[in-house]
């Protein structure tokens, strides 16, 4: 059964939402709908993958919404549906750390167990029962700032090319590189000259990329934490033929940076797997509802291909425990 | 002295001049702006909107606008993508017939609502601005076409040049610059734009087709939007249901309206939008260079279309008095 597609024209905006649920389920299947933070983006249709997939072996049925646009407050419609419609799951990535308190209260008091997945809701935390973070957030700054630091022999300027000023994750990483290269006496040749914001667009991070060659001549690094940022940028050092002077690194896709990749124009770069977790969601979401997992900091639980998962404080899940490097090596050995 | 003086006197000098000033203004404070290179930048960065903006101002000149052009693009791009994606055996060039001749249907449905069924233009391609995006979504499933799907060729138009440097992407816009300047110059039917623009109750009388021209303009937009979508193809590398086109109709209808085409039609030159697609490019370029931070970019592209409108009128009303002086 394929759902395509639901079209609304409201207030001038169209909203879109692309769902599919597993084929003939029984009736008194778990329920679970992952709510992406907007459509169109191909990070989210591999994390939704991860769900379609845990959910086919688990036999949940499973739905996948989202806004067309990452606004925060263009999920509470969607969320509020979900309600109506009787969920038992709800897995989210939220748009924002703050507008959607009051929603989520309402579907945990219908019994509803609210997941965050792959961001969470820094500082209203009480909101949701357990967020499932593809690795500890904390430490992206440290490993992203020695991934370029190895490619560029731990010495010379560098910058970051961001997404928008006001993203909690690119924040709280950019603020992981700054105190890795104030304090670790490895990176103190190191210096961080500029970080700007190319708003997750082509063309700005574009214009972003050529301000900071033109205004930093001696630039020997660009940290791009983001996957439309860093793919700009390597198609800037691209065209300009100085993949050896300017190292390009970040957070991407490796469908998006194999061509990069092949070419020479990147040397490495760095992700987790976006499918696990879906995967790590969807069998953890059906354990704490059928009794057999406790969400409880400190309980622990076993998921096929990923083996022991711990709680960790805050009920923080993680996938994985460090960032997985992509390279000439290994990268057509991911799909996503 | 003549010359020069019908030269400074044509409202293209005040927007050349407005580059001029802006680029020295932006060249003190950054030197490194005035150089070759931010020229490539900026060439680099505008192509797409020149492109839209040839079609947007014959669409304005016969005093309509186009809003759907975004959606246009993207729908072209994404239907291409797709073709690419389904069928790599299929000769890559032909995205090209595809992607004009799908913007050319879609501009060409605005032109039937808007002259069969007597609609207004901007309420119309407003309409026409969500479902086309709509429809994106629907037939790509939301999901975006990644790099590996768009062939190399095409992506090499963005990066390899024929002749002197100059990438592919940027001479296939100055073309169509080049061609829609002979097309209202030196045809009928360009010169029918600009008199059922002037005067729409009057070009029948005059003998002209307003039902022809006006589905003429409309077909053209789309289709030069079906251009910028496969060309949005060559240049990122990608097309995604969402960000493709996003907003492209505002960047243009900004700088056709900068390059001095009346919003109430019948006036207008193809080297004023240029020039008013010139200086938005400078603008984008230079605003990075001078460490604006993004969240006030925004603010600073909207006060420059606002302040260039302003100086446009003001050179413009004097123009009129020195002219009213000069006959009494």
């Amino acid at each position: 059964m394929l759902r395509k597609t639901l079209l609304g024209l409201a207030a001038g905006v169209a909203m879109t939402t692309a769902g599919f649920a597993s084929a003939a389920m029984a009736q008194d299947a778990l329920k679970m709908v992952f709510i992406g933070k907007n459509t169109g983006n191909p990070y989210f249709d591999s994390l939704t993958n991860g769900f379609v997939e845990g959910c086919k072996a688990l036999g949940c049925e499973f739905e996948f919404v989202a806004p067309a646009t990452a606004e925060a407050t263009s999920q509470i419609p969607f969320i509020e549906a979900q309600i109506q419609r009787g969920v038992d799951v709800i897995a989210i990535s939220p748009n924002s750390p703050d507008a959607l308190n009051q929603v989520f209260d309402d579907a945990r008091s219908k019994g509803i167990l609210v997941l965050t997945v792959n961001g969470d809701i820094t500082g209203n935390e009480s909101h949701r029962d357990a967020t499932i973070l593809p690795t500890n957030f904390d430490n992206v700054g440290k490993d992203q700032v020695e991934m370029v630091g190895s490619l560029i022999g731990y010495e010379g300027e560098i910058a970051i090319l961001s997404a928008t000023t006001e993203a909690p994750d690119q924040n709280k990483w950019i603020e992981g590189m700054k105190a890795t290269l104030a304090s670790d006496a490895k990176y103190a040749k190191m210096k961080l000259v500029a970080t700007v914001y190319g708003d997750d667009q082509p063309e700005k991070s574009t214009t972003e990329m050529e301000a900071l060659l033109s205004n930093y001549p001696d630039l020997k690094g660009v940290i791009a934490p983001t996957t439309v940022g860093i793919a700009a940028a390597a198609q800037v050092v691209q065209s300009r033929g100085i993949a050896e002077q300017v190292k390009v690194t970040g957070l991407g896709l490796p469908s998006e940076m194999r061509d990069f990749v092949k070419d020479g124009t990147v040397t490495a770069f760095q992700l987790w797997s976006p499918y696990n977790e879906g995967w790590l969601a969807a069998h953890f979401a059906k354990g704490v509802k059928e009794g057999t997992i406790k969400n409880e900091v400190g309980s622990t639980f076993e998921v096929p291909d990923l083996g022991t998962i711990t709680i960790n404080p805050g009920n923080s899940i993680n996938t994985q425990a460090a960032l997985t490097t992509f390279n000439a090596g290994n990268i057509d050995d991911f799909n996503f | 002295m003549t010359t020069i003086r019908s030269i400074l006197g044509r409202r293209e000098a005040g927007i050349f001049v407005m580059i001029v000033l802006f680029a020295i203004a932006v060249g003190i404070a950054k030197p490194q702006f005035l150089t070759l290179n931010s020229l490539r930048i900026v060439l680099l960065l505008v192509p797409l909107i020149l492109i839209g903006a040839m079609g947007q101002m014959l669409v304005i000149l016969a005093r309509h606008v186009d809003l759907s052009i975004g959606s246009v693009l993207g729908f072209s791009a994404m239907v291409t993508g797709m073709m690419f994606r389904y069928h790599p055996e299929i000769w890559w060039p032909l995205g090209f017939l595809l992607s004009v001749g799908i913007g050319a249907g879609l501009g060409l449905l605005n032109g039937v609502l808007v002259t069969v069924f007597r609609l207004p233009a901007i309420i119309v391609t407003l309409g026409t601005l969500n479902l086309y995006r709509g429809l994106t979504y629907i037939v790509s499933d939301a999901r975006q076409i990644d790099r590996q799907y768009v062939p190399s060729a095409l992506k090499a138009m963005s990066q390899t040049s024929p002749i002197f440097g100059i990438p592919w992407i940027i001479f296939i816009s100055f073309a169509v610059v080049f061609a829609t300047w002979w097309f209202l110059m030196h045809t009928r039917l360009g010169r029918q734009i600009y008199a059922l623009g002037s005067n729409p109750v009057a070009a029948p009388l005059r003998g002209i087709d307003v039902t022809g021209v006006t589905l003429l303009v409309f077909t053209i937009s789309g289709a030069l939007s079906g251009l910028a979508g496969i060309l949005y193809a060559s240049r990122w590398g990608f097309v995604n249901p969402s960000n493709t086109g996003a907003g492209f109709e505002f960047q243009v209808i900004a700088a056709v309206v900068i390059g001095g085409v009346s919003i109430n039609g019948g006036v207008g030159t193809v080297l004023g939008t240029f020039f008013g697609v010139i200086l938005l490019g400078c603008v984008a370029a230079a605003l990075p260079l001078l460490g604006i931070a993004g969240t006030t970019q925004n603010a600073i592209y909207g006060a420059v279309i606002i302040v260039a409108l302003l100086i446009d009128r003001t050179v413009r009303r004097q123009g009129v008095k020195s002219l009213a002086r000069a006959r009494a």
